[in-house]
């Protein structure tokens, strides 16, 4: 392991939007009103460059040893030590995977950055909202580059409130304020999981270091995995529990189900921070951790892998049976969303650990980076469309191909690689995960088929709905489509769109750090790519121009159309959960208990004791010679008691 | 018959029920003081009888019994003091009228 | 360094409040005398890590007060001790500068302030039981008044609730102490913590006298079902008031239990370990969900109190070393994060004039200051990392899963699901508050916060993120004094 001194220059990267944060959160509102925008822009870009250097030697200059990309650690600081083998410690772990995430979330955050200097101009609270753009990139980059699972918790929180902050950026919109609730909410409950796991795997592998509890826990035979394996809690082991409680957590910031019903609400927020928090960056987190320990995974718990595999699928297939069916154009994307990363879920899934077995694994990196590419776009395509129609809703919009150019034909570029059509990014990273799914779970495949081909369909949906038709009227609209900033990232990333399939991905991440071909063949695509084909074909008799066969089949199959309408009824259950269970049933009860029990207890000793002396006051007469007589009692009762009973 | 002990205990005993008896059922405050004379002066009688027939040699009780005689005295000031200041104020000495103290 | 400063000092300030000609004159004393202590606080604390003491105790010092009794001002302090002076010393400058302003006999309202911080400094320095009981008694009765004659509501309920409640405990501890020195061999009695130390006592006694002095001061610190003069007094008291209860009060309970029942009768400590556990469980559980159901800011943040103060007995409870220094944290971060939520509560209630949440909204608009303040304090509450209470509850965490026996495993993870009914509660009170459209138009008239609530803000703030963001000067100050402790319980056994 040949690290540079030179490499703690990394630390820059995640500290560069951190100064952003600082210094428009203490001074923005007074020096940077206007100007914040470009200094972040500015920060962001030397991030990025940093970003760029380091995987440029990263994977050129360093390249492999022993025919594996080492992790490099450049920098580790006890920040906190609770044993002598339990400590957090403050580090940098830079291996393929938290390279490829430093590119994603510095790029995208970048684009985003750009964007939003036109989105948000004229914003009364412009220098806060990128100072909460620091805050999250910051606590993003941390996330990907910690070498410590206390350390990657840490960040975990620390990005989930910087979501709750951007989502409740309008903050006099009583919606955006329930929706950066729940979010924080639900994803804190999903992180006791987290927090758990981490204490059971910590336990047991007595460290806290990724590398080292990795090392582990992942090899059977050393002495802290025959004590994972050997205790238990009914009847599963603990390495088990452990690592369903880690992605408990993961699954919560992934929005798989259960936890989703976040996700959609998160929407409330402005779009350029949908398109890198709640498309790009943080919901792929999960996805993150999952990979971060899948030697762990993988070699000693695939049962959790298989459950991560079903979630996947059946979240994905959810997900885009929903998307079918909204109308807000940002909920659709959101559900989009939601089925995308299921997709890189049910990859790790399938995934194995070494040679050609570790095909989901690399297929599920890929796919999260071409996602990100794409979705952003999409997301800030539905930004400029938001922008210029002031409306979330599909009805308001229709036919706007002439009115914006750049953002129509790059939304289409995107919706082509999503929907996996070659030569699309798309096509290639989803090839990949059908492929290893085809390999090792037949089911999981078929549905991931049937989930591709909807995917196609309500994304089509969405391009056709916006762009085509019915001819666009609406008076409030902007005359232009929007200034350079807005539309440069929209160009730059359907660039990466198109061209980010060609890179020969496993060539730089794969599972056990080996070059990983990826192979396609013509034959296995023809029937995805068919199905993508079809899709869209059917998105485009129903929705190209206005008419009136949506309804018809809408009616035709009211039950299921009504009940993906509704989201299946996830939040009206958790409602009743929550608003029916949880605060009558508990949160009352234990109100009342205290007020009046434990509370009443208190009072009714002080009222006892009042009520005694009440009762005999009427002894303190005033009266000398009652007073004496009371003492010739009590003497005569002393001496009796002294004489007879005490003496003897 | 000499008398001994036992007579001088009798009549000590009878003197201080006599005195309790006093306190307790008189309403005048001058003749409530005169049964608590009556109590000391039983308890007097005792100290002295015990010092004369159980340690002959002593002098202890009659000490005790001067430094009563003593306290009495100061004791009889004392009480005959608020006793008039209480005349004063109520116009009476007696100790139902004070019932300021009650609780 | 000689600790009777720590004491001369707060006296001096006191009888300058007490003695100064004009009543402007009071704060501006007290505010000189609340600074200077805390500089002697950081001064004590860099020139204990420097020290290279050999025994437990530093600077030691040792005053005959009552010799026929080996009663003595015995003064010393360990790295526990330098904690809590340093919280005591940030939350009272914090808490005299937001009681700039009082208006209703500002010299004995300031007199009782420093009177109170004198008590809590004299009962963290002392090394006697007796003198520690002394400062015990003398930081109750202030608050007495403060709440009886400055509260605000039903105030002298409260205050006398609160006061028979503390008293009730200083008796079971006086109780207790006195118990303790009869317990020793025959003529080597003694109330000197460090000479107690020494002596065995059998197991048979610790186990009578524990419960005397755990549930004496668990009763200052909250222990339920013991803990309902909190949410009565704080949201009685005045803002200064509630901030040096929780900030400070609640502390004095939490450190008796660690440094006189736990250290003093370690195998008493052993014996009831699991009762005290379930009970700080369940504080921390049934505090959370009760606060969930409060509409009054001041008893969200005083169920909230309840709910974290169980975290401090949870780990003293847990009798690990990584548990009772993760204690000790949570007492430093609950005193400088409820001291700042109370500041920052009294600052809203002085505008809008209600502490109801319900009728408030938007108050982010109109003051931005005071809302980020509250912010960081909730944020800190639902222990976000980078600031303190992350620290605290997550060493408390370590610490409670170094017990490998189911139950505790149990009760870990009940104690854990609180972290998400506190993100709920707070952000409800929160987000209701702060966020939503402005709910009264009267609101565009107020004034953000004055330069003295914005250095207590600040002051408090900078404690928190010193906590947060390095917590190991903290570790490195108080794991070897938790050390010592664990020793002392392990070598007992």
């Amino acid at each position: 392991m040949n690290a540079m001194p030179a490499t703690i220059y990394i630390i820059l990267i995640p500290l560069l939007p951190l100064l952003g944060f600082l210094i428009f959160g203490l001074f923005g509102k007074k020096y940077f009103k206007t100007s914040s925008g470009l200094v972040s822009i500015i920060l962001i870009s030397l991030s990025f460059l940093l970003a760029l250097y380091t995987a440029y030697t990263y994977f050129f200059i360093l390249g492999r040893t022993d025919g594996v990309y080492q992790a490099i650690k450049p920098i580790q600081l006890t920040w906190l030590s609770f044993t002598q083998a339990l400590s957090i410690d403050m580090g940098i772990l830079l291996d393929p995977i938290s390279v490829m995430m430093l590119l994603v979330v510095t790029g995208v955050s970048l684009m985003v950055h750009i964007f939003s200097l036109s989105y948000m101009k004229g914003e009364e609270r412009f220098p806060i909202y990128y100072a909460f753009l620091g805050l999250f990139t910051f606590s993003m980059l941390g996330l990907v580059l910690s070498s410590n699972i206390f350390q990657i918790y840490m960040f975990w929180e620390l990005v989930g409130v910087s979501s709750f902050l951007l989502i409740g950026y309008y903050y006099d919109r009583p919606s955006a304020v329930a929706a950066a609730k729940k979010a924080f909410i639900v994803t804190r409950f999903a992180d006791l999981g987290f927090l758990i796991g981490i204490l059971v795997l910590s336990y047991h592998a007595q460290t806290l270091d990724f590398q080292t509890l990795i090392q582990r826990l992942a090899t059977p035979g050393t002495v802290q995995f025959s004590s994972a394996v050997g205790s238990g809690f009914l009847g599963i082991s603990a390495l088990t529990w452990g690592l369903s409680l880690v992605f408990m957590g993961g699954a919560g910031k992934s929005a798989m189900m259960p936890l989703h019903i976040w996700l959609p609400d998160a929407m409330e927020g402005p779009t350029p921070v949908s398109a890198l928090i709640h498309a790009a960056t943080m919901v792929v987190a999960g996805v993150f951790l999952v990979a971060r320990l899948f030697p762990v995974y993988s070699i000693s718990a695939p049962i959790v892998l298989r459950m991560i595999a079903f979630i996947g699928v059946f979240t994905s297939l959810f997900a885009a049976i929903i998307a079918c069916t909204q109308t807000d154009i940002k909920r659709v994307l959101a559900y989009s969303t939601m089925s995308q990363i299921g997709f890189m879920m049910f990859a790790l899934g399938v995934s194995g650990y070494s040679g050609e077995d570790g095909l989901g694994y690399a297929a599920s990196q890929f796919h999260l980076f071409t996602h990100a590419l794409f979705k952003a776009l999409l997301f800030l395509g539905a930004g400029v469309v938001i922008h210029y129609v002031h409306s979330n809703e599909m009805k308001d919009m229709g036919g706007l191909r002439k009115q914006l150019p750049v953002t129509h034909i790059t939304f289409l570029i995107a919706c082509l690689a999503i929907s996996g059509i070659p030569p699309f990014a798309g096509f290639f990273s989803k090839e990949e995960i059908l492929m290893a799914a085809h390999e090792h779970e037949p089911l999981v495949y078929w549905l991931a088929i049937l989930t591709s081909g909807l995917t196609a369909f309500y994304m089509f949906r969405l391009y056709f709905g916006i762009f085509w038709s019915k001819p666009f009227r609406n008076e409030h609209a902007h005359g232009h489509e929007g200034t350079f900033p807005l539309l440069a990232p929209l160009v730059i990333l359907s660039i990466g769109a198109v061209g980010a399939g060609f890179i020969p991905f496993g060539h730089f991440v794969s599972a056990d750090g080996r070059i990983l071909e990826m192979p396609l063949h013509v034959g296995f695509s023809v029937l995805p790519v068919s199905v993508g084909v079809a899709g869209i074909l059917i998105a485009f008799w129903l929705y190209q121009t206005k008419n009136d066969r949506p309804d018809r089949i809408a009616s035709a199959w009211k039950g299921l159309y009504r009940s993906a309408y509704h989201k299946f009824y996830f939040d009206e259950l958790y409602m009743a959960v929550t608003k029916g269970i949880l605060f009558p049933l508990v949160g009352k009860p234990a109100a009342w208990f205290d007020r009046n029990i434990v509370d009443g207890a208190v009072n009714a000793s002080a009222s006892l004791t009042q009520g005694v002396s009440d009762r005999i006051k009427g002894m303190q007469s005033g009266r000398v010679q009652p007073y004496a007589v009371y003492f010739l009692i009590g003497v005569l009762l002393l001496s009796f008691f002294l004489l007879y009973i005490w003496i003897r | 018959m000499e008398p001994g002990l036992y007579h001088l205990l009798f009549i000590s005993t009878a003197l201080f029920f006599i005195g309790v008896f006093g306190f307790l059922t008189r309403r005048n405050l001058i003749t409530m003081l005169m049964s608590i004379e009556l109590i000391l002066n039983s308890v007097c009688l005792n100290f002295v009888a015990f010092n004369k027939y159980v340690w002959p040699g002593e002098l202890d009780g009659v000490f005790f019994t001067v430094f009563i005689i003593a306290i009495a005295a100061a004791e009889a000031a004392v009480a005959i003091a608020i006793i008039i200041n209480l005349y004063r104020s109520h116009r009476s000495i007696d100790v139902e009228v004070a019932g300021e103290l009650k609780g | 360094m000689n600790l009777l400063i720590l004491i001369t000092l707060p006296l001096l300030t006191a009888f300058a409040v007490l003695l100064s000609p004009k009543p402007q004159h009071a704060r501006v004393f007290s505010l000189a005398g609340a600074t200077l202590q805390l500089l002697i606080a950081v001064l004590l604390f860099l020139q204990y890590r420097a020290s290279v003491s050999n025994g437990p105790w530093a600077f030691e010092s040792m005053y005959d007060w009552y010799p026929s009794w080996h009663i003595g001002l015995h003064l010393g302090v360990d790295g526990i001790s330098v904690a809590m002076i340093l919280l005591t010393a940030f939350v009272v400058v914090a808490g005299v500068l937001v009681s700039w302003n009082v208006e209703k006999m500002p010299k004995e309202f300031h007199f009782l302030l420093i009177l109170l911080s004198l008590g809590a400094y004299g009962f963290f320095i002392s090394l006697d039981l007796f003198t520690l009981f002394f400062f015990l008694e003398l930081a109750v009765i202030p608050k007495y008044l403060l709440i009886g004659v400055w509260g605000s509501g039903k105030k002298e309920y409260s205050a006398n609730k609160l006061a028979l409640m503390l008293m009730a405990g200083s008796a079971l501890v006086l109780i207790g102490i006195l118990a303790l020195y009869y317990a020793q061999p025959a003529g080597a009695g003694s109330f000197d913590l460090t000479l107690i130390g020494k002596n065995n006592i059998p197991e048979s006694t610790q186990k009578v006298i524990f419960p005397l002095l755990f549930v004496g001061f668990g009763i200052f610190t909250a222990l339920f079902p013991f803990h309902t003069w909190v949410p009565d007094g704080h949201s009685s008291a005045p803002t200064a008031g509630s901030m040096f209860l929780a900030g400070i009060s609640m502390k004095l309970g939490g450190y008796g239990c660690l440094r006189v029942a736990t250290y003093l009768l370690p195998l008493g400590a052993t014996y009831y370990s699991n009762t005290i556990i379930v009970l700080a469980a369940i504080a921390i559980l049934y505090g959370a969900f009760a606060t969930m159901m409060q509409n009054d800011l001041k008893y969200i943040n005083a169920y909230s109190s309840v709910s974290h103060c169980g975290f401090v007995l949870l780990g003293i409870g847990m009798l690990t070393k990584t548990a009772i220094t993760g204690a000790v944290f949570q007492m430093v971060s609950h005193g400088l994060m409820t001291a700042l939520f109370f500041a920052v509560i009294g600052m809203v209630y002085e505008r809008t004039h209600t502490r109801l949440v319900a009728q408030m909204g938007g108050l982010m608009k109109v003051l931005p200051f005071i809302t980020t303040i509250m912010f960081i304090a909730g944020l800190c509450s639902l222990g976000l990392p980078g600031l303190s209470g992350f620290v605290a509850e997550m060493t408390v965490f370590m610490g409670s899963w170094e017990k490998v026996e189911t139950i505790y495993r149990v009760i870990t993870i009940a104690a854990g699901m609180s972290i998400v009914v506190t993100a709920v509660y707070i952000l409800r009170a929160v987000g209701q508050t702060a966020m939503g459209p402005l709910a009264h138009e009267e609101y565009k008239g107020y004034r953000d916060a004055s330069w003295n609530e914005k250095l207590a803000a600040i002051i408090l703030v900078l404690g928190i993120l010193a906590i947060g963001l390095a917590p190991f000067w903290l570790n490195d100050l108080v794991t070897p004094s938790t050390e010592l402790i664990m020793k002392k319980i392990l070598s007992s056994k």
